[in-house]
């Protein structure tokens, strides 16, 4: 991970910062120059509801090198109760004992390492609620 | 839009092929491709690659192909549409020669996955980096989050992904270019490594070497060389957010849908009509949404479909994936999308020996990239 890069997705790895278009009122993260659903171009910055469900997941056993140290691992696509939906490990749960439908809230938590020197990555994972 | 046929193929076995570079492999292809159509020169070429450049560490892939080649001055272009990028590169050499602008254009595929890159981590980058792969998610992840959610929402089966893969080995064995020309069971399936819930080794397509190229001209062109000629009677291509979770449904792939009901249109075909298909198995779920959502099947019925052996190329009324699709016949994923077209070249001239479908006149062949962003659709029309 390029520093510059980490640092510009820091707002929405750290804090959740979203787009509200102002036009009409569609929620995009992260942050995008045209709203995707009226072509707007005018947003105010809002923090996603950190809370929501479970849509669907997998449990990755063969992970890229980066991350195969921690297979395995459960990963999936979560509706926040704003609608916006978002892709996130799932910590701190017996991944054979997770259900699509459940219940479940963003915490911040650290995501990668860049080598063994780089820089610590930190971001947003669900847990179970 | 003048007609535009196919009049030549070439391709490699795919596979892990150790002693063949990147540009032997393209030229063996191309070379193969030539030949077969008779031509004495080409106008230009579009090659599609994923990633040469993270592979094999070669960019400016184009220019190195067209020297091995040896047509240098022609134009070439490197066209890139992750594993979409064979049937893109055929689209853009299709719409050449509709145009007018030439009479003769290659259009080839190739990669070179073997050379020791982390292949798990180029794949990954049809996804969205920031926002799917920075959180660990690989592409079998990404499938099999789509297996999951099919399988809560219409039911489908363990078994019936598993029917997908049998099938596919069942054509590829039958298939003299295929990685894999050995059957598999749906016990050898199921019992098989856990690659990412629920999807296993089995149902995933493999790492491969491979290329492939087609020559296309015009009417005049294929006359004069006295060639009976595949008509490419649609072409069509949309495209999806970049991530999976960005779409409103995660069970139908909306670029499919849309690149289908163009091409039905362009072609004046139903689905119907269409008697047998190559479509993107880079993993077993992938085939069953692609034969709902190109509307073979009603939502929800691919696998059940898959299991009760419609697709299969003895049942004679859709089959799906002749070749072996991706899963047996391998998947060097820029080559895949001119693979299915070679699939269908063949099918279409009566040259498909064991696995030849009969009265095939109409194919179709369905490529995509990433877990569905772009979608590429191709119908040929044989006499």
């Amino acid at each position: 991970m390029i520093t510059a890069r980490y640092a510009r997705e820091i707002p929405q790895r750290y804090r959740l910062e979203a787009a509200k278009c102002m036009k009409c009122g569609h929620t995009s993260f992260p942050p995008r120059l045209i709203c995707p659903k009226c072509k707007g171009k005018n947003f105010e910055t809002v923090a996603l509801n950190d809370e929501g469900k479970l849509l669907t997941y997998t449990v990755v056993r063969v992970a890229s090198e980066k991350f195969s140290k921690e297979t395995p691992f459960a990963v999936g696509i979560i509706e926040l109760n704003d609608g916006v939906k978002v892709t996130a490990q799932i910590a701190d749960a017996e991944v054979d004992e997770l259900e699509i439908g459940q219940k479940v809230k963003l915490v911040f938590r650290k995501i990668q390492e860049e080598g063994k020197a780089g820089i610590i990555c930190y971001g947003y994972k669900a847990v179970t609620v | 839009m003048r007609d535009v046929v196919v009049i030549g193929a070439g391709m490699t076995k795919f596979g892990e092929l150790w002693g063949k570079s990147i540009r032997d492999i393209f030229t063996e292809a191309a070379q193969k491709a030539i030949e077969d159509a008779g031509v004495d020169h080409i106008d230009s070429m579009y090659v599609g690659a994923m990633s040469p450049g993270l592979f094999v560490g070669q960019e400016h892939l184009s220019a190195v192909l067209a020297d091995y080649l040896g047509v240098n001055p022609i134009p070439a272009t490197h066209v890139e549409s992750a594993c979409a990028s064979g049937g893109v590169a055929f689209r853009q050499a299709f719409l050449e020669v509709a145009s007018g602008a030439s009479d003769i254009v290659l259009a080839g595929g190739v990669e070179k996955m073997t050379d020791g890159a982390d292949v798990t981590e180029v794949l990954a980058t049809a996804a969205d980096q920031e926002y799917e792969v920075y959180q660990g998610i690989t592409f079998p992840g990404l499938y099999a989050m789509i297996a999951h959610a099919h399988m809560h929402q219409y039911g489908t089966t363990r078994e019936q992904l598993a029917a997908v893969a049998v099938k596919n080995h069942r054509n590829g064995a039958k298939n003299p270019n295929a990685q894999f020309r050995s059957e598999v069971t749906l016990e050898q399936v199921i019992n098989s490594t856990m690659v990412a819930d629920p999807l296993r080794l089995l149902d995933c397509s493999p790492v491969s070497d491979g290329g492939a190229a087609v020559i296309l001209a015009s009417i005049e062109v294929a006359k004069k060389l006295n060639k009976n000629p595949i008509r490419v009677i649609a072409s069509s291509q949309a495209s999806d957010t970049i991530a999976l979770h960005g779409r409103s449904s995660i069970t139908t792939l909306g670029s499919v849908v849309t690149a289908a009901e163009k091409a039905y249109r362009m072609a004046d075909v139903k689905p119907a009509d269409v008697d047998f298909a190559e479509v993107h198995d880079c993993f077993t779920i992938a085939e069953i949404l692609v034969s709902e959502d190109l509307g073979f099947f009603e939502k929800g019925k691919g696998g059940q479909a898959a299991a009760d052996g419609l697709t299969s190329l003895e049942c004679n009324l859709t089959p799906i994936n002749t070749s072996g699709g991706l899963k047996s016949k391998g998947h060097p994923v820029g080559a895949t999308g001119i693979a299915q077209i070679i699939e269908l070249y063949e099918q279409l001239s009566g040259k498909a020996g064991a696995r030849q479908v009969l009265d095939a006149h109409i194919g179709m062949a369905q490529n995509m990239g990433g877990s569905g962003a772009s979608c590429v659709i191709h119908i040929l029309e044989g006499k």
